[in-house]
């Protein structure tokens, strides 16, 4: 079982009051669900990293404070190296002991309007 | 010379006969170990059972046996080696039916076609019901079932006591049972068998089998792939099937693409052994719990997945807990038993719990994976079903529905409630 910090009660907590919440930092897609192509609604809904190394994913604070938070994990000894707030940077950077990194950015499908080039 | 295949001798009563004068100190190598040539037509990652099933039908079916399984460790040695050998094919949705099914069948001829003790024992298999909503689903899938041709019929409690007088059917006030499907085809194999027999078979047919060698990457020219690198050093082909389970997503990272795919852990152990208790597999999949016993007398006991990923093999305690907790519920008489190992593997998790066997937007390249906690009784189907896949370059009527546009599509395979949680 795993020791996880949550940064809202400020304690290190058993594993069983959480739940796992995923990948974290995905943004949610900023083109309207009309605009987005099936492959990056796809992406936005199923895909994930996975990755094997040093990841950053969401927790929830289930039995708890009932907040959502980050944490720093290595997913091989499965050691948590950080939490952090909702918001917050990451005090780690993701990292892969084998594997690629690649682009987890969503495409964008149409033409940008005249407004957002201006800004 | 070591390294021509050559055709084995046939295992039967006399040459164990034969072999039992010599101290059993004689038996052939079963299969060599050569080292990688320069270049393939096709290369399979991924030396687990569904690796060498893969590279089996492609030399027997599709008469290519220019054909090397890359395996980073030892064949057999990830999920395949792992799990609990449940074999069934009583899914729900007609495409898993489908496949499931082939494989089915194919392992009803395994040993045989293999000349390879398989040791498929099928001694059915029960999934039970504990609630009203399980007794609903329960016998829908059991309708489903029959409408494909599967064998499956639905037990009420006492049809369950009958068959495993052992249960407390009222799972300890807990989990009372109140039926279960049961599907007589269904049962068990012995994991590293299968694993050796279909090597044994391919480097007869002359396909390399070449251990200790990770693929670290991949030669794409042009959106093509053309080779791998490997441990070993770079290695052509103008194929390549990648079988890699829970590594799945490294592998596709190094080709540039992501997958629906999260790699879990997932757990079992086996007990002291003791006198035939249950003579059949019982699942329960609200509790996550399973059980069967092997042929040396351990019961066989499956967990579940821990919530979070991991590419560590070996799962937490506490999942381990709860299910010996459900087991002790619905049966008592195993409380004071001692487990005498516990191990873990990294399962390939999709979305729809359904796995993928697809085309990936690399020309020439193939993926095989997803197939999660469930995948070993689909060890011949998939192999066989995969290796048609990669022949004619395109999907086949039982691989379609698990490309890897389903998830662009919409039409997901939803195996995850109504399969059973556990498979
Ligand atoms: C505890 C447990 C219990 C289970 N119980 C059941 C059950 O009862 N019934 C059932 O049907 N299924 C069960 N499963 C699921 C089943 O084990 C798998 O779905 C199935 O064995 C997958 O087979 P495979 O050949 O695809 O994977 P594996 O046997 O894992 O083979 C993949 C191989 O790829 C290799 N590889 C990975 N990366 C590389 C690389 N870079 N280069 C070279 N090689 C690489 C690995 O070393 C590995 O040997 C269980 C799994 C576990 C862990
Ligand atoms: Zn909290």
């Amino acid at each position: 079982m795993l020791l996880i910090r949550c940064p809202y009660c400020e304690q290190d907590r058993p594993e069983v009051e959480f739940s796992y919440a995923h990948q974290a930092h995905k943004p949610r897609p900023e083109e309207a669900e009309g605009t987005l192509d099936d492959h990056n609604w796809a992406r936005w809904v199923y895909y994930r990293k996975n990755i094997k190394g040093v990841a950053h994913e969401r927790w929830y604070h289930a039995a708890g404070c009932r907040k959502f938070f980050n944490a720093v994990r290595d997913t091989v000894s499965s050691e948590v190296l950080a939490t952090y707030r909702s918001g917050e940077t990451p005090p780690i950077e993701e990292s892969r002991i084998e594997g690629e990194e690649i682009s987890f950015e969503y495409e964008r499908t149409t033409e940008p309007t005249s407004a957002e080039e201006g800004k | 010379m070591v390294n021509q295949p050559a055709k084995k001798q046939r295992f039967n009563a006399l040459s164990l006969v034969r072999n039992a004068f010599s101290w059993h100190q004689n038996w052939e190598q079963q299969w060599r170990s050569p080292e990688p040539l320069d270049a393939y037509e096709v290369i399979i990652v991924g030396g687990g059972g569904h690796g060498l099933a893969t590279a089996y039908y492609l030399a027997k079916e599709h008469g290519i046996t220019n054909i090397a399984v890359l395996e980073k460790g030892w064949i057999g040695g990830g999920n395949t080696g792992r799990n609990t050998t449940i074999v069934r094919s009583n899914y729900l949705w007609d495409q898993s039916a489908a496949i499931y099914e082939h494989s089915m069948k194919l392992w009803e001829g395994l040993t045989q076609d293999l000349n390879y003790n398989v040791m498929f024992s099928q001694r059915g298999v029960m999934n039970l019901a504990h609630n009203i909503t399980d007794v609903r689903d329960t016998q829908r899938r059991v309708h489903a079932n029959r409408l494909n041709g599967i064998d499956s019929i639905y037990l009420d409690a006492a049809g369950v006591k009958k068959k495993v007088p052992g249960i407390d059917l009222r799972g300890g006030g807990r989990y009372p049972v109140l039926g279960a499907s049961f599907q007589p085809r269904g049962g068990t194999a012995r994991h590293d068998a299968v694993a050796w027999g279909y090597a044994r078979k391919c480097d007869e047919m002359g396909v390399h089998i070449i251990q200790n060698c990770r693929v670290t990457g991949f030669d794409i020219q042009g959106g093509m792939v053309k080779g791998v690198q490997t441990t070993k050093g770079p290695i052509r082909a103008k194929k390549v099937g990648l079988v890699p389970a829970g590594h799945s997503s490294v592998l596709a990272s190094m080709a540039g693409f992501h997958l629906p795919v999260e790699s879990h852990p997932l757990q079992a152990l086996v007990s002291e052994p003791i006198k035939p208790t249950i003579h059949t597999v019982v699942m329960s999949n609200a509790v996550h719990a399973y059980i069967s016993q092997s042929d040396k007398g351990e019961l066989v006991i499956g967990a579940g997945v821990d919530q979070y990923i991991s590419y560590g093999q070996r799962g937490s305690q506490q999942l381990a807990e709860e299910t010996l907790v459900a087991i002790c519920e619905l049966f008592p008489q195993y409380k004071r038993m001692k487990m005498l190992r516990q191990w873990g593997g990294i399962v390939d998790v999709c979305p729809d719990a359904s796995p993928i066997l697809t085309s990936t937007p690399v020309a020439n390249m193939y993926l095989n994976c997803g197939w999660g906690t469930g995948g070993f009784k689909a060890t011949p189907g998939s192999g066989h079903a995969f290796a048609a896949h990669i022949a004619r370059g395109e999907p086949t009527e039982l691989t379609a529905p698990f490309s890897l546009s389903r998830f662009e599509t919409g039409f997901l395979i939803d195996e995850h409630g109504a399969a059973a949680v556990a498979h």
